[in-house]
């Protein structure tokens, strides 16, 4: 058998297979099949000076690039004393742990759990039920967060009973279902028969703040962001992290996996699916309950509309994005989401970001060859032509305000059209036009590719200007929803996960 | 027989389910429409199209459009009745166009994916969809305001059960569906596009070497869910305003609706629709208006613990 086999494949993988690839392929360990433990070690290889680093950055130890990233988070507030950056560290590292929480099901359980969001809002709802005025109960924090994610940990388990003997598909619309029950219950709670319990759409106000060791934390700080607040957080990061990164390990890990990739199989090996299910369910409940509990002591409020649909599918694109399955990638995910978000708020941000993301996709798939200076110059030149035209017909056409910000936006002015008032048509017309031709250009190749490239590129811009910059809200949530079709066909492993393949 | 003021109580009462049961009725249609899309996709891909509710608001969308084309409720240009064909046919045409373009690209690369994989697309292709509609029309409610049609006509006119006017605007919309329907039935059980569905949502691969054209089923299946979800988006904007982001909540309801009927089976998505549509209409009128999703969930809940396949469905068997 050990013929054909290529000993320059056997590369040691991280943690537990260390161990056993090392001593050969010979030696299998107890309770690991000859075949695993001979072909754990093979995954594709990158080649080229990309594959050299990343074989190189490989030998770092999992906990130092742990330690280095929480060090570099938690560095951020020395740097900057801004309470803007402050919070949006604070909110990154809130996406950070659901982002975990969420892994554990969708990554390892290959659960598609659309519920997530009601368990981060039951944490925070039983957080500000268990420490506020609301029924006057005021429990130290010290007790109160063990029990909120018990009480995640339960709900999960009952939603996910239900459909414990069915296809994931059942088990999506429930917990989706689970999502919109949690909305209504929060939303009508303040007439729960006939007593107000969660406050309503007015949601539940004077939450206490955090209190550890018999110290509370104030929410802010000489008038900013309480940077304790981060801190706490993250420590809570690194605690869930570590204990998933055993978790995952474990029996109860190699369990999750294979129930992930046949779930028929691992019951005929006398797994118990369903309870293995419920677990892994239970698990990202409990991580949610936990986040939310964070974030209902700092706002030091509750609303049932914090914990809607369109936080789900960030928190998802975030998963995807790192590679489900994969805790670095999933963090990596979480930060770039965040910051992206974050970006998008700014208009002068957000345009850098998207002309600079342009560029960049362009870059990457052309790498640097003719074909991208052509296409590069084939766009500028086309925008400098429709916009005299344009110009020449009608002034009005041109001279809105747009096309400033940046240190091109000279260049710009005289490139992108900008109209000083848009039709109401104009948007519709415009936007649909973009998604049909750029759906149109994925059908296409070669030059022809090449040759539609360039007006798609020019009407995004055109889009970007008179249509998206005005709107962030939408523009955010189309971004994600791009994302996510894009990389389940392109790259449904995201940046870290690993390439699944299908045995059929 | 009864002393006098038992008998109005009574009569009250009993005007009372008339009026419930009509309301359950047009939901219920409306619902069931929307659960053949599902059912349709779900029978032969076993692909849950999250999408599909996003569609049927698209569908109302272009209704909406179609009717400003032709000079809005209070002037239009044509008579009432064509104006209604008209949108409705648009709205049918749009969604299916839109159905297909779903098809094609989000869904065909991933057809040979793992399972999570097209689920993940679609609630991409749902958010997509969504947010599209809410940039490009914002996110302000659309109102057909079809009581302007004719000074009314369509409220006013009808017949009455008992004391309960039954206005023209429901029985269009209950007769459309029901017809819809029939017609749908017709396409699967007596054409040979309906007989390739079948025999494709039996086994697809088998299908396959019978030498059916997998392909143009799948996309045959888009078409003719996605034309009736816009149909259903135009019966229902009728009398209730839309917006960019109903879908979520209504295609929820149409995915239970062909769950409780049995998702694969046509008149399923009937009972389904109409269960769902009642136990809605009765909650809010018996019970309070602000529970009705929490008693759909309970019967949700409760078919998927006793009875998995439905109610006319059939009991999934996996081979291995």
């Amino acid at each position: 058998m050990s013929g054909g086999y290529d000993d320059e494949l056997t590369r040691p993988l991280e943690g537990a297979l260390e161990a056993t690839t090392s001593e050969g392929p010979t030696s299998p360990a107890v309770g690991r099949d000859e075949w695993v433990a001979r072909h754990g070690g093979n995954r594709v290889q990158r080649g080229g000076r990309l594959g050299t680093l990343e074989e190189r950055l490989r030998i770092v130890p999992w906990w130092a690039w742990l330690a280095t990233f929480t060090a570099l988070f938690a560095l951020l507030p020395v740097v900057s004393d801004s309470g803007y950056v402050r919070r949006v560290a604070f909110d990154i590292a809130i996406y950070l742990l659901l982002a975990l929480g969420l892994n554990v099901v969708v990554g390892w359980g290959g659960l598609l759990d659309l519920g997530y969001i009601a368990f981060y809002g039951v944490g925070a709802y039983s957080y500000a039920l268990l420490s506020s005025d609301h029924f006057g109960i005021h429990l130290p924090t010290i007790v109160s967060i063990p029990l909120i994610v018990v009480i995640g940990a339960c709900v999960g388990f009952l939603v996910g009973l239900p459909s414990r003997r069915l296809t994931g598909d059942y088990l999506a619309i429930v917990s989706l279902f689970f999502l919109q029950l949690f909305l209504t219950v929060t939303t009508n709670g303040d007439d729960l028969f006939g007593r107000n319990v969660t406050g309503g759409a007015n949601g539940l106000l004077n939450v206490d703040p955090l209190s550890l060791f018999g110290h509370e934390l104030p929410v802010s700080k000489d008038g900013i962001f309480n940077v304790a607040y981060l801190y706490v957080v993250l420590v809570a990061f690194v605690v869930v992290y570590v204990a998933l990164r055993f978790v995952n390990l474990s029996r109860t890990g190699r369990a999750w996996r294979s129930l992930r990739e046949d779930a028929l199989a691992a019951e005929v090996m006398g797994m118990p699916v369903n309870w293995l299910k419920l677990m892994s369910f239970a698990f990202g409940a409990a991580i949610a309950a936990l986040t939310g509990t964070f974030v209902a002591a700092l706002n030091a409020s509750v609303f049932p509309l914090s914990f809607s649909f369109p936080l789900l599918i960030t928190i998802y694109t975030m998963v995807i994005l790192g590679g489900a399955g994969s805790q670095a990638g999933v963090v990596i995910g979480a930060v770039l989401i965040g910051v992206l978000l974050e970006l998008l708020r700014d208009p002068g941000d957000s345009r850098v970001l998207f002309y600079t993301i342009i560029v960049l996709g362009l870059v990457a798939a052309f790498r640097l060859s003719k074909r991208l200076a052509v296409v590069l110059a084939g766009t500028a030149v086309f925008g400098l032509v429709v916009h005299s035209i344009a110009g020449a017909v009608d002034n009005d056409w041109v001279n809105g305000a747009g096309g400033a910000g940046g240190g091109v936006s000279d260049f710009m002015a005289n490139w992108v059209i900008v109209p000083t008032d848009t039709a109401s048509w104009v948007a519709p017309v415009s936007y649909i036009s973009l998604v049909s031709l750029a759906l149109i250009l994925t059908l296409l190749r070669g030059w022809a590719r090449l040759a539609l490239l360039v007006p798609v590129l020019y009407l995004a811009a055109f889009v970007w200007e008179n249509v998206m910059l005005s709107k962030p809200e939408p523009t955010r949530y189309i971004i994600l929803g791009v994302l996510l079709i894009g990389l389940m066909i392109v790259r449904p492993s995201g940046l870290l996960g690993e390439k699944r393949v299908e045995i059929v | 027989m009864f002393p006098e003021p038992f008998r109005d109580r009574l009569a009250t009462r009993v005007d009372e389910f008339i009026q419930l049961t009509l309301n359950g009725l047009t939901l219920g249609s409306v619902y069931a429409l929307i659960a053949l899309g599902y059912s349709l996709v779900y029978g032969i891909l076993k692909l849950l199209n999250f999408a599909h509710g996003d569609v049927f608001m698209v569908g109302t969308f272009i209704g909406f459009g179609t009717l400003q084309l032709l000079g809005g409720s209070a002037d239009p240009v044509v008579p009432v009745w064509l104006l209604l064909v008209l949108i409705t046919l648009a709205a049918m045409a749009g969604c299916a166009v839109l159905g297909v373009a779903i098809e094609r690209f989000a869904y065909r690369p991933l057809r040979d994916a793992p399972r999570i994989a097209p689920l993940i697309s679609a609630l991409g292709v749902s958010f997509f969809i969504a947010y599209s509609m809410q940039l490009m029309f914002g996110a302000a409610l659309k109102n057909y305001d079809t009581f302007s049609l004719d000074g009314g006509a369509l409220y006013f006119n009808g017949f009455d059960v008992g004391n309960v006017r039954v206005p023209l605007i429901r029985i269009i919309t209950i007769v459309s569906a029901f017809v819809m329907m029939i017609l749908l039935w017709l396409l699967v059980t007596r054409t040979r596009i309906g007989k390739a569905m079948r025999a494709t949502s039996h086994d697809r691969e088998a299908a396959a070497m019978m030498g059916i054209d997998i392909d143009r089923v799948i996309v045959f299946a888009f078409v003719l869910g996605s034309a009736l979800a816009g149909a259903a988006g135009v019966l229902f904007a009728l009398r209730v305003p839309t917006y960019a982001t109903i879908g979520f909540l209504i295609g929820l309801k149409g995915f239970t609706a062909a769950v409780i009927g049995g998702i694969g089976s046509i008149p399923g998505a009937l009972a389904g629709g109409l269960v769902l549509g009642f136990a809605e209409a009765y909650t809010q009128g018996y019970v309070s208006t602000r529970w009705s999703d929490l008693f759909v969930f309970v019967i949700l809940i409760l078919f998927l613990l006793f009875r998995p396949q439905g109610l006319l469905g059939k009991a999934d068997i996996r081979k291995v």
